[in-house]
């Protein structure tokens, strides 16, 4: 009797740490094995929530996982390999990688999940809640559960509270099933419906309950595709924005119309080109040549705005339609100056790392980063105008030369002065309007082109000599044609949009017309 | 918009000798076809090239005088004008395309390839009476006049004038260009139309078609000199002058001021819409490119150049600035658009009234 205890006892200590291997070490050589088998070890694994199962899964996950001819598994470390059930270095002669299937791909990919979900890294963590939401097993349920109550960054939970919603509406529990649906309800995500509409057939006993939560979703969604839309038609906005502000100075304030425009625009870009280029060989500076090019784009397109207008529209005032033709002519002297100098083809201008990429806002709005920026950009070039305009000694004497010249001139105005100054102000502008244009646009020879049109109709429609006018037109048309698009497509968008505008100044043209400055004399 | 650009009529002797020149050049031009069927050996033989060239540049010039009979006369900067004969040509363009009939690459009896090729199964509403010539000549007059009545009627009644009028008709031709772009607009989208065979029972592309449509395009061009004379001659013309040169002024002296310059841009429309109509024949194509802002805002330069205000100024400016452009792309391209930019701004600072006044003042 005492020796059949013992023997019992002897069995129950050998077995305990043979149990205790069990799970990991049982599993691992049937990684070795067939699509299906290996598939199955794989789950096993998952399932141990052993911490050494990760650096294998992940390994095997990136085709890096080798096998001898004896069947024995290889994880390279380092410049060698170690076998995954010793933890040793091994030889791995004659290895071959364990190939994958899709079947094995995403028993990894769920495997991957539950062992990650309880590391002590956040990122990883996160990381691991997606994998469990997409993979979407009830055997994660419990899995879930315990990482759930030990969450506590909320970012995490959420995910983590989707993932269980995911796995339990696959699952076999009622109740469990039925938070779910109203979990993914409140999550606003196509996932999210797309697993409801999934499980709408798979259950027709909630249907009522499923089709509540994806109503949900659908207002969700119509809610962040409305703010897309506007933050699109933001982003096109501020761009009009920023070529239509020099406009907006120099047609609108002084009454010059300058054809000539939209190729300050196109120096600004090429202001962009050059010092990215200058910047290439410094290494810290090349991330920060783009606000570098910001001055020197406007300087450049100052300088050749002052001596357009010294040297050739200041002998036409008074005379707009000259002034058109002449003013299109430059343009065009100095769009082919531009294409023999720097060829016509387009100049490739990098974002910096840190304008690149899309950002997330609250409520899942996703955003790219350049468009974010140039919002800001065209906003902050705004203000630096009226800035400028309002408070400074230039702008003093600028309002006082278009409001009256003569007495301005009495005043001791240099107004010949004061008007290259302005004209080289607004140039400057356009200059800086290419940098941003640079960001999004080709940088081409006959980038400026594209804008003229649409800048004129923006100062027009906003209403000439009023900068606010220029802001809330901008923004309008920007908005009015996204809006439009998704019904009409951009083309017609486009000509919906200069159509609006000519019928829109029928009903305000002395509100939109109402010329201040020089041309309203003659 | 008051800036005197009132170009004296020439006087006198001036008048004469003007009128004698004018029609030496036009028995010159008569001839070209003429000169074109002498054997090529001979002395005075002029080339295919130059008959077809000159046959396009009489359109320009008839182009030319719709746009100085708004502009130098009413004082309406039309940046658009190259719409209205991009619409000609759609019209004539869309008859020739009827005309291709079965003979197309797909041999559809009355589809256009274009549209079999985007699956179209019947012709759309408004391709319907183009395949007879008289309406398709009425429609390369009737639509640039209505969209010139339609865009005008709402400009001239909001006073809308100078600058802000030539912006607008700027954005006119813009949008007519993007939509004439698109496929499913029903004209041929990018491509436009082309692989004309024949018109009026003629084959293109024959020396007896070239002379034809050069000679159809000289009446045109005497017919059209002949209306913008007798307009600008008459008290109409007058009024129109007026206004060109204090609008305001006008208008208080009782002068109906929006419907004369609803007449004469309309008037002026359906010019360069035939002048359009003449045009596609003899180049063989017609594409969306024709709207773009570039093409209108050259043929008023053909105005300035020559010199507003007189009939004859539009047509030397057409010839002149097209023989240079001839020249200049095939000796040295690259100069070309310096060599344009260079003549809108030499002319508008140095030669206010174009070649013209030049030749004014050397006489006095």
């Amino acid at each position: 009797m005492e020796k059949l205890i013992a023997g019992l006892l002897l069995l129950l200590v050998l077995a305990l740490p043979a149990r205790a291997q069990d799970a990991f070490t049982t599993a691992l050589p049937g990684l070795a094995g067939g699509f299906s088998e290996a598939a199955a070890a794989v789950e096993q694994l998952g399932a141990s929530a052993d911490p050494r199962a990760l650096p294998v899964l992940r390994a095997m996950a990136e085709g890096r996982l080798q096998k001898t001819p004896e069947g024995a598994l290889r994880v390279p470390q380092g410049d060698g390999f170690v076998d995954p059930a010793t933890g040793q270095p091994a030889d791995a002669a004659g290895a071959e990688t364990v190939r994958l299937n899709n079947r094995v791909r995403q028993a990894l990919r769920g495997a991957l999940g539950q062992l990650q979900i309880i590391s002590p890294d956040a990122g990883e963590r996160l990381a691991a809640a997606e994998g469990v939401f997409r993979s979407r097993s009830a055997a994660n349920v419990p899995l879930l559960e315990a990482a759930l109550a030990k969450e506590t960054v909320p970012r995490i939970r959420e995910q983590m509270e989707l993932a269980l919603a995911a796995s339990q509406l696959v699952g076999t529990e009622a109740e469990g099933k039925r938070s779910a649906i109203a979990r993914l309800g409140s999550a606003g995500t196509t996932e999210a419906r797309a697993l409801l509409i999934e499980a709408r057939i798979a259950n027709p006993d909630m249907a009522t309950a499923i089709d509540v939560s994806l109503a949900a979703i659908e207002q969700t969604l119509a809610i962040r595709r409305a703010a897309e839309t506007l933050f699109q038609g933001l982003s096109l906005g501020s761009v009009l924005l920023l070529a239509a502000l020099g406009l907006a100075v120099t047609f609108g304030v002084m009454g010059v119309i300058n054809m000539a425009h939209g190729e300050f625009v196109m120096l600004g870009a090429y202001a962009t080109f050059m010092v990215q280029e200058a910047c290439r060989g410094i290494p810290w500076l090349a991330p920060w040549s783009l606000p570098l090019a910001v001055p020197a784009a406007f300087l450049l397109a100052a300088a050749a705005g002052a001596i357009l207008e010294r040297g050739l529209i200041r002998h036409l005032y008074g005379r707009p339609l000259e002034t058109l033709l002449m003013t299109f002519g430059v343009g065009m002297i100095l769009q082919q100056a531009v294409r023999s100098i720097f060829g016509a083809q387009n100049r490739e201008v990098t974002s910096p790392a840190w304008m690149q990429g899309t950002m997330m806002l609250p409520g899942g709005i996703a955003v790219t980063q350049n468009r974010m920026w140039i919002i800001v950009f065209g906003i902050a070039v705004l203000l630096l105008v009226i800035a400028a305009i309002r408070y400074t000694r230039f702008g003093l004497e600028m309002r006082a030369v278009v409001q009256n010249r003569r007495i301005a001139a009495t005043m001791g105005i240099r107004t010949g002065r004061v008007d290259a100054l302005t004209f080289a102000f607004g140039s400057g502008i356009a200059g800086m309007a290419g940098v941003a244009l640079s960001q999004i646009d080709n940088v081409s020879p006959n980038l400026g082109t594209g804008y003229i049109i649409d800048s004129f109709m923006v100062v027009v429609f906003g209403g000439v000599g009023s900068l606010a006018g220029t802001l809330v037109g901008a923004l309008t048309l920007g908005v009015v044609n996204k809006v439009l698009e998704p019904y009409a497509g951009a083309v017609l968008a486009k000509v919906f949009v200069l159509v609006a505008i000519m019928l829109f100044i029928q009903r305000r043209p002395r509100g939109l017309f109402a010329l201040k400055g020089r041309a309203a004399e003659s | 918009m008051s800036a005197s650009l009132a170009a004296p009529a020439p006087a006198g002797a001036g008048r004469m000798t003007l009128r004698l020149v004018l029609i030496g050049a036009m028995l010159v031009l008569a001839m070209l076809p003429v000169l074109n069927r002498l054997p090529p050996d001979s002395a005075l033989h002029v080339s295919d090239f130059i008959v077809s060239i000159t046959g396009k540049w009489i359109t320009y010039a008839i182009l030319a005088l719709a746009i100085d009979l708004a502009w130098g006369y009413a004082g309406i900067l039309s940046l658009g004008h190259g719409a209205f004969f991009a619409l000609g040509g759609y019209a004539i363009g869309m008859h020739l395309m009827r005309l291709i009939g079965p003979r197309g690459v797909y041999g559809h009896p009355t589809l256009p390839d274009f549209m079999v090729f985007l699956g179209y199964r019947e012709l759309p509403w408004y391709w319907l009476g183009f395949e007879h010539f008289p309406f398709a000549i009425l429609m390369a007059m009737a639509v640039p006049g209505l969209l010139a009545g339609v865009v005008g009627y709402l400009a001239f009644r909001s006073r809308i004038t100078g600058v802000y009028l030539s912006i607008i008709t700027q954005a006119m031709t813009y949008a007519l260009m993007l939509a004439f772009f698109r496929n499913d607009m029903g004209f041929g989208g990018n491509n436009g139309f082309t692989d004309f065979k024949e018109l009026l029972g003629m084959p293109l592309n024959t020396p007896s078609a070239r002379s034809t449509l050069f000679y159809a395009s000289l009446l045109l061009l005497l017919g059209s000199l002949w209306v913008c004379g007798r307009v600008t001659r008459s008290k109409l013309g007058r009024v129109l002058v007026a206004i060109r040169d204090a609008e305001s002024r006008t208008r208080f002296l009782g002068y109906d001021v929006t419907q004369h310059k609803l007449f004469v841009f309309v008037l002026s429309a359906m010019i360069a819409g035939l002048a359009g109509a003449l045009y596609v024949p003899q180049v063989g194509i017609i594409n969306p490119g024709e709207f773009s802002p570039g093409n209108s805002i050259e043929a008023v330069i053909w105005v300035a150049v020559g010199g507003r205000g007189t009939l004859v100024g539009a047509l030397l400016g057409a010839f002149s600035v097209n023989a240079l452009k001839t020249w200049l792309t095939t000796v040295a391209p690259d100069l070309w658009l310096f060599a344009l930019g260079g003549l809108f701004v030499a002319v508008t600072l140095f030669l206010p009234r174009g070649l013209i006044g030049l030749f004014q003042k050397e006489r006095r």
